[in-house]
């Protein structure tokens, strides 16, 4: 999206979006039950790395914005996981 | 070459009547001016009383055992120092001051993007100042964690620590607003045809803190809150006797906190690039790779933070790999000094008062930095950690530092502010007995940190004494040369004589305006045409 152009995304995309991000929290839910040793920390932050793309992309409107802000926002999520893998190399070797 | 701006005849910023009066016309203000002064006084204040908080512990340490205080109040009092000292003063110091007032006018910009959003974070700034000062004074007595309320003590002390640590989330709303509020300005408010590469190199680095202001701050945010909660509910997070992991405090805390000291350094390094092609009217040497050092410094900086826990009990790996980017951050950080004083070779090099703070930043800086090397290697680390070795390293880094590099942009941008000249005679003698000061006070600190001095700690051995007392002594010198420097910028700015728009010949767009500068900057856009340091 340009400087000062808008976009208007449809009802339809943002309710289908909607619904996503609430089956995913339903999953999120349902996955706590079962004891899948570390791997239940990973799927949580899958999932909640998932609801994240989605809330930015659609409801933050990255998806129309320019290449720069989508570089600027997707180094934010790199360097997020970057904090995420160097803490648990800790964890991980402790 | 720029061409601005302003006549002669724009009322200045400072006696713009707007829709308030007397006081209101202040605590009302939207103008990004006139709240860069009022974070401009308030954060002084909290200064001179950490400053004060600071002599205290020095005159208790000037021998052994008790002195002038008892344990606990010396606990108590070198919290508070710190509280005071990093999360209202030099975290918000520069950014908020000096960002706020130049970041519009070096980009060209009337305002900054959202200026009552400006004005919410100052009040949100003092709401928790308001916060951190009651919590020295409340029923259950001052904390008594430090700075870094490391858990599992912090859960446990009956001390007011969760008025301390709520205090600090909210000063946290009022950087990561402002860092938003500049992020904006410099995408959406830049003058027509300044791109980022002829932007000055001051809001690059502003550009660069802000975004650590952003990303940073949540996290230290909801460390916070986890130990309120962990104090309230009891519920597990970080205290080993309820199943928690104090590393992981640790792990959390500093994942801000060092990027922290970024947010302290990176703009006194804008400043200082701002200072030296000014006063050596020389282009800066390697105008790309200053900016982009400032986004590798925030960048390689986020991945640092394990430097502090190598004695915690964390893993070997991540030990080994802290320590590795530890090294990498300090090329960045070298990228800006030799640049620095590339730029002073063959200059003419004009010794006035800015210039003598912008050089003792980099002496001082480069002692910190290079004695930040002994701490990032795990060996050296090992044997210095939690001495008073490491107080000097960071009190060299932050005061040396962002303190100075403060000092020279208040001197340097000064008649721009007030448009009133200091006297330069007493401004040269305070920074004098300043620079003579800051360094009797903290060097000997390395020395005794290396003879096993722990950090800290209310009574000592008596071997330690000699350099307590040289410390001591440079304190009670420090304090004196800041009392000078002050008088002589309230003289200044009361009785001084008119400063005219460019006194230093500078060549950046504040030069170019008024001084002080009308209420919305520019009568129409600047036209920028060339690079910002057009000297020769």
């Amino acid at each position: 999206m340009s400087e000062n152009a808008t976009h208007i995304t449809e009802y339809k995309t943002l309710g289908i979006v909607l619904v996503t991000l609430l089956f995913f929290t339903l999953i999120t839910i349902v996955v706590t039950s079962f004891d899948l040793a570390v791997w239940n920390v990973v799927l949580a932050l899958v999932i909640a790395g998932t609801k994240g793309f989605l809330v930015v992309t659609y409801f933050m409107h990255i998806k129309y914005e320019s290449l720069l802000l989508k570089i600027l926002v997707g180094m934010v999520f790199f360097l997020f996981a970057l904090i995420l893998v160097i803490t648990f190399i800790d964890y991980a070797y402790r | 070459m720029i061409n601005a701006t302003t006549t002669m005849e724009s009322v200045s910023y400072l006696d713009h009547k707007g829709k308030y009066k007397g006081i209101f016309a202040w605590i009302f203000a939207t103008d990004h001016k006139r709240i860069a002064l009022l974070y401009l006084y308030a954060i002084s204040t909290f200064f001179v009383i950490g400053a004060i908080l600071g002599l205290l512990m020095r005159l208790e340490l000037i021998s052994p055992g008790q002195t002038i205080m008892t344990a606990q109040t010396y606990n108590g009092i070198f919290t508070v120092h710190g509280i005071m000292m990093i999360f209202m003063v030099v975290i918000p110091g520069l950014s908020a001051i000096f960002g706020n007032f130049f970041l519009p006018i070096l980009i060209g910009a009337k305002d900054v993007a959202f200026p009552r959003l400006n004005l919410f974070s100052w009040y949100i700034f003092i709401t928790g100042s308001i916060l951190a000062v009651l919590s020295q004074f409340l029923r259950s007595g001052p904390p008594d964690t430090g700075w870094t309320f490391y858990a599992p003590y912090s859960t446990a002390t009956g001390t007011n620590v969760i008025f301390a640590t709520t205090a600090a989330f909210v000063l946290g709303f009022s950087s990561i607003l402002t860092g938003l509020n500049f992020i904006v300005t410099i995408h959406r408010m830049r003058a027509p045809k300044m791109k980022f590469f002829s932007m000055p190199l001051f809001p690059w680095s502003i550009y660069a803190t802000a975004w650590i202001q952003v990303l940073a701050t949540p996290i230290i945010a909801i460390t916070l809150l986890m130990l309120i909660a962990e104090r309230l509910f009891k519920i597990g997070f970080f205290d080993p006797a309820y199943g928690g992991d104090p590393i992981l405090f640790q792990h959390m805390f500093w994942i801000y906190s060092h990027p922290a000291v970024y947010i302290m350094i990176l703009p006194a390094m804008g400043v200082i690039t701002e200072i030296i092609p000014t006063f050596c009217q020389r282009k800066v040497y390697g105008y790309k790779a200053i900016a982009m050092s400032s986004l590798a410094i925030a960048g390689v900086g986020y991945l640092v933070w394990g430097h502090h826990m190598f004695t915690s009990g964390m893993s070997e790996t991540a030990r080994w790999v802290f320590s590795l980017l530890t090294f990498i951050v300090a090329i960045p950080s070298a990228v800006k000094v030799f640049n620095w004083l590339a730029t002073m070779y063959k200059g003419s090099i004009d010794l006035k008062p800015p210039l003598l703070y912008a050089l003792s930043f980099i002496f001082l800086f480069s002692i910190g930095g290079l004695t930040g090397l002994v701490l990032g290697s795990l060996a050296t680390n090992i044997q210095v950690h939690d001495t008073s070795f490491v107080v000097a390293h960071f009190h060299y880094i932050v005061f040396g530092g962002m303190g100075f590099g403060f000092f020279a942009a208040l001197h340097y941008w000064f008649p721009k502010i007030y448009g009133r000249m200091y006297n330069f005679r007493r401004a040269n003698i305070a920074w004098g007995i300043l620079f003579v000061g800051f360094n009797l006070l903290y060097f000997p600190l390395f020395i005794i940190g290396m003879q096993g001095m722990p950090r800290r700690y209310y009574d000592y051995l008596p071997q330690f004494q000699t350099g307590h007392v040289i410390s001591t002594i440079g304190g009670i010198i420090l304090i004196i040369g800041l009392f000078l420097m002050i008088r002589n910028l309230v003289l200044g700015a009361r009785k001084g004589a008119k400063a005219p728009a460019n006194p230093w010949n500078g060549s950046t767009l504040e030069w170019q305006i008024v001084s002080p500068p009308p209420q919305e900057n520019f009568d129409e856009d600047p036209l920028i045409k060339n690079n910002p340091y057009d000297y020769e």
